[in-house]
């Protein structure tokens, strides 16, 4: 099992690694560099003026170079201008030669500084960080325990009314993304002229006081689209247990229906879901990118699409790092709590 | 003209889509009648579910094809019409002359288009791009899959460590890392869509090589022609003017423009093979594990010891016999795929603006959506139907299929 761990560490690495690159290839690719020397300098530019700037700044060493500069293996780039002004890829505004550092890399704990919001990227990801973990909190707890309720329900008595209607329930939250399922509770609960004026059509306010009022829809929305899949997956290892052998064995032997759903069924028909509900993670980050922008959340969904849109290279490869562990980390934690729960499976 | 009320406005709705009903009830009917003799596709008429879902997704292929022949359409999709800014459902057209249809029925968006001809033409983009999309998804996907669960060993690691690689990056900035007019200006999408386009041709070649391969007279003009034409094919859908890429700093020519049936737009383009190589991934994995399964078989173990080659084994006999839930997979698919398409749109990237398209269509109309409803509300529900009806003869198909 620790050999195991420490395999997938390896690969996680590799992967994070070669994804980062890739996210750098793309960014420093010299239309997005352009783009960037435009926004951070003046629009009017000339294409030597932008070549100058870029040149300066140490934009156009080798891609190895400044990818080695970003992961902090590499000492970084500076250089002072023609009048007088200290720039670099460590520099910060207002910062002197003498205090600028050597390497500012990964290794060095120094995420970079976003051109976009001026301002150190591994304080903005932190903080958007946090206004996402707490909408994401709230949608596990909408999602979960009513996905696993729908499934146990539909597939506790296969066939059934009510299992029909859970079911085609849970197909149409699956077919719903988050940018139609929000529109339409936008217009049903927040629509200033006709609807029911619940809710708010917009979370900013939910940055500082969240609220039910402000706060509910844009969790609906994410805990929706994530949710049938979910109950899918409970209703079909439900259904499986149900016609085991040690249940109709318990049947026989008189054992109420509650008792068997809740002490005999429950319990094995959790393992598949469990991983399901794991492997969700990445998907859910995309439902949070776009409820984010919906309803204006300012979030860590906002911020990569802030980042991307104006090529804050530096914002952008950070916001993939958090990214990519996020999603290797939920795969680990699948698997290794497959096979914690499940003791027939070893792994090979 | 006086503004239409809700009964009249339905009852025109559904007038405009006659075509519609009458295709629909045909090929309802002709199925109905021969779905004896049609195998799967009319064992997919035994199931509720599954004539539902296929009836929502033929409603929408039939407006998609009759849209684009400007049957069902009232308006021009991108003519802009003074004083119908944001107006409500049924309002009657200022000045319309006559042959013109005199109302909006689902009401102008905010620059003054008819939101039920958008809808109608969006129909037609998503029914070009999804299915075609997810084919060559599929292509790519097989083609390397089945070698990966085949041979296992190095080659399987290294393929499933690339697809773990692209599965690991959140959609949303892999789109927004390709689809920009930046990223189509150095070229990036054209070489992807240069090796994306090659796999079905290496599929088509390899399936007819190692079928007719002890059949030379017949095999070598099979190929010359199937080939000749799919490499055409590609040559015309990789190169635009002439070039394959064109940058500013360099060109590399492709076929010349005489030779050249179609272009296809650096818009769609990019889209497509964006939505290619994020769906390629997940279709690997599901072939890889298929063919994992499949090869302990004894028809497997037997083709190997008649002698057979490991490429027919692969396509011809691993293949067929995964043929179920790949063609349920690709039902769903194509759902996920109209789904990526839409979220292309609602992040504005990708096709140009004004493009009748559902997403962009969605989110031009959020913008406003708690003053005017109705200019995001009908492609949001269209997306929705057809995608459900996707998922639905997706599930009737699995339940059909289950029962043999």
């Amino acid at each position: 099992m620790g050999l195991f761990i420490l395999r997938r560490f390896g690969v996680m690495l590799l992967t994070a690694l070669c994804l980062t690159f890739v996210v750098f290839f793309l960014t420093n690719l010299y239309p997005n560099l352009e783009k960037l020397a435009k926004t951070q300098g003046n629009q009017r530019m000339s294409d030597e003026q932008v070549s100058a700037w870029l040149e300066n700044r140490g934009y156009r060493q080798p891609m190895l170079v400044k990818y080695g500069q970003w992961l902090g293996v590499a000492p970084g780039f500076s250089k002072t201008l023609d009048d007088g002004q200290f720039v670099g890829t460590c520099v910060r505004p207002g910062q002197t030669k003498e205090e600028t550092p050597n390497f500012c890399g990964i290794l060095q704990g120094e995420w970079g500084y976003s051109t976009v919001f001026k301002d150190e990227v591994g304080g903005i990801v932190a903080k958007r960080l946090g206004n996402t973990g707490y909408l994401m909190f709230w949608v596990l707890v909408l999602m979960v325990p009513s996905a696993l309720l729908v499934g146990v329900l539909a597939g506790m008595r296969e066939g059934t009314v009510m299992d029909r209607s859970l079911s085609t329930f849970s197909i149409i939250t699956t077919a719903t993304p988050e940018y139609v399922s929000g529109v339409v509770f936008i217009a049903i609960f927040a629509s200033s002229t006709v609807g029911l004026k619940w809710f708010k059509g917009t979370a900013t306010q939910a940055m500082d006081n969240p609220t039910f009022e402000n706060f509910f829809l844009p969790v609906l929305t994410i805990a929706l689209y994530g949710m049938g899949y979910i109950a899918r997956m409970t209703r079909a290892s439900m259904t499986e247990v149900m016609t085991a052998q040690y249940i109709r064995t318990a049947r026989l032997k008189g054992v109420s229906f509650p008792n068997i759903v809740m002490k005999h069924a429950l319990r094995n028909a959790l393992i598949a879901p469990f991983t399901v509900i794991m492997l969700q993670f990445p998907w859910l980050l995309n439902g949070v990118v776009i409820v984010e922008t919906l309803f204006n959340y300012k979030g860590f969904g906002w911020a990569l699409v802030q980042a991307a849109e104006n090529n804050d290279i530096q914002l952008l490869l950070a916001i993939s790092v958090v990214s990519v562990i996020v999603v290797l980390v939920t795969q680990l934690i699948s698997d290794i709590g497959y096979v914690y729960l499940n003791p027939r499976i070893r792994i090979s | 003209m006086e503004p239409l009320n809700g009964f009249q406005i339905t009852l025109r709705i559904l007038y405009q889509f006659s075509s519609v009903w009458i295709a629909l009830l045909l090929l309802f009917a002709l199925s109905l009648a021969f779905k004896r003799r049609l195998g799967l596709y009319g064992k997919l008429f035994d199931s509720p579910i599954g004539m539902i879902g296929f009836g929502l997704v033929m409603f929408w292929v039939f407006t998609g094809i009759f849209g684009a022949m400007d049957l069902i359409v009232t308006h021009d999709p991108l003519t802009q019409v003074s004083g119908m800014k944001n107006k409500v459902p049924g309002t009657p057209v200022p000045g319309a002359e006559a042959g013109e249809y005199p109302w909006y029925l689902l009401g102008g968006d905010n620059l003054a288009r008819d939101v039920f001809s958008r809808m109608i033409k969006g129909a037609w983009i998503v029914v070009q791009i999804a299915p075609l999309a997810t084919l060559f998804a599929f292509m790519v996907g097989i083609t390397l899959g089945l070698p990966a669960g085949y041979y296992g060993g190095r080659l399987d690691t290294f393929l499933s460590f690339l697809a773990n690689l692209i599965l690991a990056f959140p959609v949303i900035l892999l789109f927004y890392l390709l689809v920009t007019p930046e990223i189509i200006e150095t070229g990036v999408p054209s070489y992807m869509a240069a090796v994306l386009f090659v796999f079905p041709i290496v599929f088509l070649g390899v399936l007819l090589n190692s079928r007719y391969f002890t059949r030379p007279n017949f095999r070598t003009p099979l190929l010359i022609g199937v080939l000749g034409t799919a490499i055409w094919l590609y040559l015309a859908m990789i190169s635009t003017g002439g070039y394959i890429i064109s940058t500013k700093t360099y060109s590399i020519p492709g076929l010349p423009g005489v030779l050249d049936p179609f272009d296809v737009p650096g818009g769609i383009l990019v889209v497509f093979v964006s939505v290619v190589f994020v769906n390629s991934p997940t279709v690997f994995r599901i072939v890889r594990g298929l063919a994992m399964d499949i090869k302990t078989r004894d028809y497997v173990a037997a083709a190997q010891t008649r002698g057979e080659g490991p490429w027919y084994i692969m396509l011809w006999e691993i293949l067929p016999n995964a043929r179920g839930p790949l063609i349920v997979d690709f039902c769903l698919r194509i759902g996920y795929t109209t789904i990526l398409l839409g979220t292309l749109g609602f992040f504005g990237l990708g096709l140009p603006p004004e493009s009748p398209d559902w997403g962009s269509t969605i989110n031009e109309g959020r913008k406003l959506l708690s003053i005017y409803l109705h200019p995001a509300l009908p492609p949001a529900l269209a997306l929705l139907s057809l995608v459900l009806g996707l998922n639905l003869l997706a599930d009737g198909l699995r339940e059909e299929s289950l029962k043999d």
